[in-house]
């Protein structure tokens, strides 16, 4: 593929005894959005965090295999350096608690003992806000606690967040699925407007959610990777079975 | 029903009312207690304070009047320098616990923790006199604040741990997921959160050392003059009311009195404060 | 270079966290050691003997430790005796009766006040008014009154007690499972024979850990029982008689003991509390810790 950011190469992840993700073996397109599908308990999860490197948190999570970002291992770099060049948004919106709504969008650089001026500040605070359309509902409360927002509004302030550490690739984990139709619609506008500019993958078992914004959609089974291709091609012509029974409704 | 059973309720009818009213009355005998001494303390305390006791050091064995101001200084910083040992130890261990939970060599150290809060105190007087005091041939206020920051450990430690585990994991994620190291993440995300707890924790230890005794004897001893200095032997508030209360003379026994009163109202000063801060201080997650 | 300081900085700080908590784990072993080592000289002058030796006679260099063993065990047992009622009706009152509300609430807060005072106040307190009330008691009885000695010690580390045992059985009650309780109302049992048929035996394991712990502290009190004890390295006769404990006897001669194997000694008196007390704790955790999973 032209343009490769990221790339898996025989990834297996198990906890303890349990192999759950099953080498899987993908490249994901720069400044494309691909979106990961497939039943509950599939891996979807599990390969995301493996790209950030979180499961080093888990003592009985183990990642074989290797994911290059470009054309580095990251197993091979700072677990540090991966997490910030690959920013993440989870699935239940997580800003922190004890900052406020300006705090949290410039926690990424504060957290990292990054030094800015305050106009540098202001400017990357406004600039995240406008990109995830919150700039509008906040900017006259920025001081306020990131808590006293709606789900939705948390949400996009966690892609805010993402977003303004300028992240390579963005990974989005069912962003939308803790969140009422309204929240995920904005959600969805939004992304479908940071397309082109950024390369995201997005897990969702949203079939509407991916068909629309994504490019490329991966259709996960057991820990397999069944397919991969155009979203086009695997909504309308989709050559696995499986992956056509999941498509058109019949399990999962 | 047979009479037999209607007998034989009525019979535990009457033994549950007994059991229930041995109860209350044993319950609130507990409380007429906590009354009778508090209410106590207070009136011969109050009744004893004067502004001498705040403003002067003793005076010779025998004279009247005279203050406890050396002691109160010698708490004060005998107890402040044994909450800065031991809070970053303490907060340090806590942390280490909440991050570790459930690996063997953590449940080893929590155990240790409770045993440690189980040591009678008076053992870990010896125990600082020996590493400290006899090595230095003198008795000195910071050996006496070593012996109380071990005190305090147990306290703080449990607070941090027990206030760590309960801020969700996802919290710890998005920090990390920015690419915050650890040490970060702890200093600016976990610890932030955990405040409340953590700051109960410290407050507590030093409610549960202010009024300690045995482990100054033999470290920051005593001293009938003012001290600033940590290298020198201090007097403390308890530490007086020992020494006044079992000698015969009244008016030591009014200051030791006045003492009492000051100390008891510190303590209960720091358990309000923890109170509020456990209900007023948390963070909504 | 600005993340290889965050790298580096970030690796001593979880060294340190594993430091530290290693530091406090071993701590016990160490304070055992440095108490093995100092009192080694009067271990070796003493020999097995001092457990049971019946005077204690510093001047002469004879060491017995019989009395303070003695009066420790009775002092604390007395006390836990006579807070053990209270402690149980106070845990069932706040862990079973009135498990929530305001009013339960705020007795439990004043019975923690019990736990605010500072052992020497307790014990500069009982001198004035638990001394004297016992005093009477033994005048009436025809004998000496000096009014301190093991009883009014033993009641005043009674009420320095109920604020530690409440709090622990307190907390093992209120972890009997509902569907157990409800099971013996659905067969007709009153309050009465829920607590004494259900609560108090699949708890009692608990219970007795609160109270093999309360004991612990009992043993180890010191200031207290020293104001209160009559200071006597005799073997009391009665439960009114001055004695002297383990704690006391180190607080009172610890910086007037001369001579090596005197303050050796003191030592050792202070090895064996601390074994009994460290052996105490760690049954007591690990039962309570059994028993709330
Ligand atoms: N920390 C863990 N410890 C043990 N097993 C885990 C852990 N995390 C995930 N698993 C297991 O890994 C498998 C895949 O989980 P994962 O969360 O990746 O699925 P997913 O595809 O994201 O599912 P969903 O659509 O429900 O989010 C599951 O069977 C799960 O039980
Ligand atoms: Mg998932």
């Amino acid at each position: 593929m032209e343009g490769t950011i990221l790339r898996t190469e025989n990834l297996r992840v198990s906890f303890g005894d349990n192999l759950v993700v099953k080498g899987i073996n993908m490249e994901i397109g720069e400044k494309k959005v691909t979106a990961f599908m497939g039943p509950s308990g599939c891996g979807k999860t599990t390969i995301l965090r493996a790209i950030n490197r979180l499961h080093e948190l888990t003592p009985e999570a183990k990642v074989e295999g290797k994911i290059f970002l470009h054309s580095e291992n990251i197993n091979e770099m700072e677990a540090m350096t991966v997490r910030r060049r690959v920013g993440m948004v989870f699935q239940r919106p997580n800003p922190f608690p004890t900052m406020s709504i300006y705090e949290n969008v410039i926690s990424g650089f504060t957290l990292n003992g990054i030094k800015l001026k305050t106009d540098e500040k202001n400017h990357i605070v406004e600039d995240a806000l406008k990109k995830v359309a919150l700039w509008d509902e906040v900017k006259d409360h920025l001081k306020k606690r990131a808590t006293s927002l709606s789900g939705g509004q948390q949400q996009r302030l966690c892609l805010a967040r993402a977003v303004a550490m300028k992240p390579e690739v963005i990974l989005l984990d069912e962003p939308t699925s803790a969140l009422d139709p309204l929240s995920t619609a904005k959600i969805e506008d939004l992304l479908y407007e940071l397309k082109g500019n950024y390369t995201l993958i997005i897990v969702t078992h949203n079939m509407q959610q991916a068909a629309r914004i994504s490019d490329m959609t991966a259709f996960f089974y057991l820990g397999e990777l069944l397919e991969y291709d155009d979203t086009k091609k695997v909504f309308t012509n989709p050559k696995n079975e499986k992956t056509q029974n999941y498509i058109t409704g019949r399990f999962g | 029903m047979t009479p037999y059973d209607i007998q034989g309720l009525q019979g535990r009818r009457v033994k549950d009312r007994i059991f229930t009213s041995l109860v209350w009355g044993l319950t609130f005998s507990c409380l007429a207690v906590v009354f009778i001494i508090l209410f106590y303390i207070f009136e011969k305390g109050i009744g004893s304070l004067n502004w001498a006791i705040f403003s002067q050091n003793p005076k010779p064995v025998g004279e009247n009047g005279g203050g406890m101001l050396n002691a109160i200084v010698g708490s004060l910083m005998v107890v402040s320098i044994a909450a800065i040992l031991a809070i970053p130890v303490g907060v340090s261990v806590g942390i280490y616990l909440a991050e570790n939970r459930g690996r063997k060599l953590s449940d080893r150290i929590a155990l240790a923790v409770d045993v440690l809060q189980g040591i009678p105190s008076i053992v870990i007087g010896i125990v600082i006199y020996v590493w400290i005091v006899k090595p230095t041939g003198k008795f000195s206020s910071y050996s006496g604040s070593i012996a109380l920051a071990i005190m305090m450990l147990p306290p703080i430690i449990k607070n941090t741990e027990e206030t760590l585990i309960l801020i969700p994991t996802t919290l710890k994620e998005a920090s990390l997921a920015l690419g915050a190291s650890y040490f970060r993440t702890t200093m600016k995300v976990m610890l932030p959160a955990g405040i409340g707890g953590i700051f109960s924790g410290c407050i507590i230890g030093i409610a549960r050392i202010a009024g300690e005794v045995a482990p100054l004897l033999f470290t920051a001893f005593g001293n009938p003059a003012l001290n600033f200095n940590i290298l020198k032997p201090v007097d403390t508030i308890p530490k007086v009311i020992f020494t006044y209360a079992s000698s015969p003379y009244d008016d030591w026994h009014r200051i030791a009195w006045g003492g009492s009163v000051i100390l008891v109202s510190f303590i209960i000063l720091l358990n309000t404060i923890i109170k509020i801060f456990e209900s007023r201080w948390k963070v909504q997650f | 270079m600005k993340n290889r300081w965050r790298v580096l900085e970030n690796k001593i700080f979880v060294r340190w966290l594993s430091i530290v908590s290693i530091i406090t784990m071993i701590l016990l072993l160490v304070f055992f050691l440095t108490l093995l080592i100092s009192s080694w000289p009067a271990i070796k002058a003493n020999g097995f003997g001092f457990l049971w030796g019946k005077t204690w006679d510093p001047v002469a260099n004879h060491f017995g430790m019989l009395p303070f063993l003695v009066g420790t065990l009775i002092t604390s047992f007395l006390s836990l005796l006579i807070s053990a009622p209270f402690s149980i009706a106070a845990a069932l009152f706040l862990g079973e009766y009135y498990p929530k509300g305001l009013v339960p609430n705020i007795f439990r807060n004043v019975i923690e006040l019990l736990a605010a005072i500072p052992s020497v106040v307790y014990g500069f307190w009982g001198l004035y008014t638990v001394a004297p009330l016992v005093s009477k008691i033994e005048m009436k009885l025809h004998m000496p009154a000096p009014g301190v000695g093991i009883f009014t010690a033993s009641i005043v580390l009674s009420i320095m007690l109920i604020p530690y045992s409440v709090s622990l059985i307190r907390q093992v009650i209120s972890m009997t499972p509902t569907s157990l309780k409800e099971a013996a109302y659905a067969l007709g049992s009153t309050r009465a024979e829920v607590i004494t048929k259900v609560i108090i035996p699949t708890n009692i394991s608990g219970i007795s850990a609160g109270f093999l712990l309360s004991l612990g502290r009992a043993l180890g009190e010191t200031m207290a029982v020293t104001i209160l004890i009559g200071n006597s390295p005799e073997i009391p006769h009665n439960i009114f008689s001055p004695s002297y404990t383990m704690a006391s006897v180190i607080a009172n001669e610890f910086t007037e003991a001369v001579g090596n194997i005197y303050l050796s000694t003191l030592i050792e008196v202070g090895l064996l509390l601390f074994v009994v007390t460290t052996i105490i704790n760690i049954i007591g955790r690990m039962i309570i810790k059994k028993v709330s999973y």
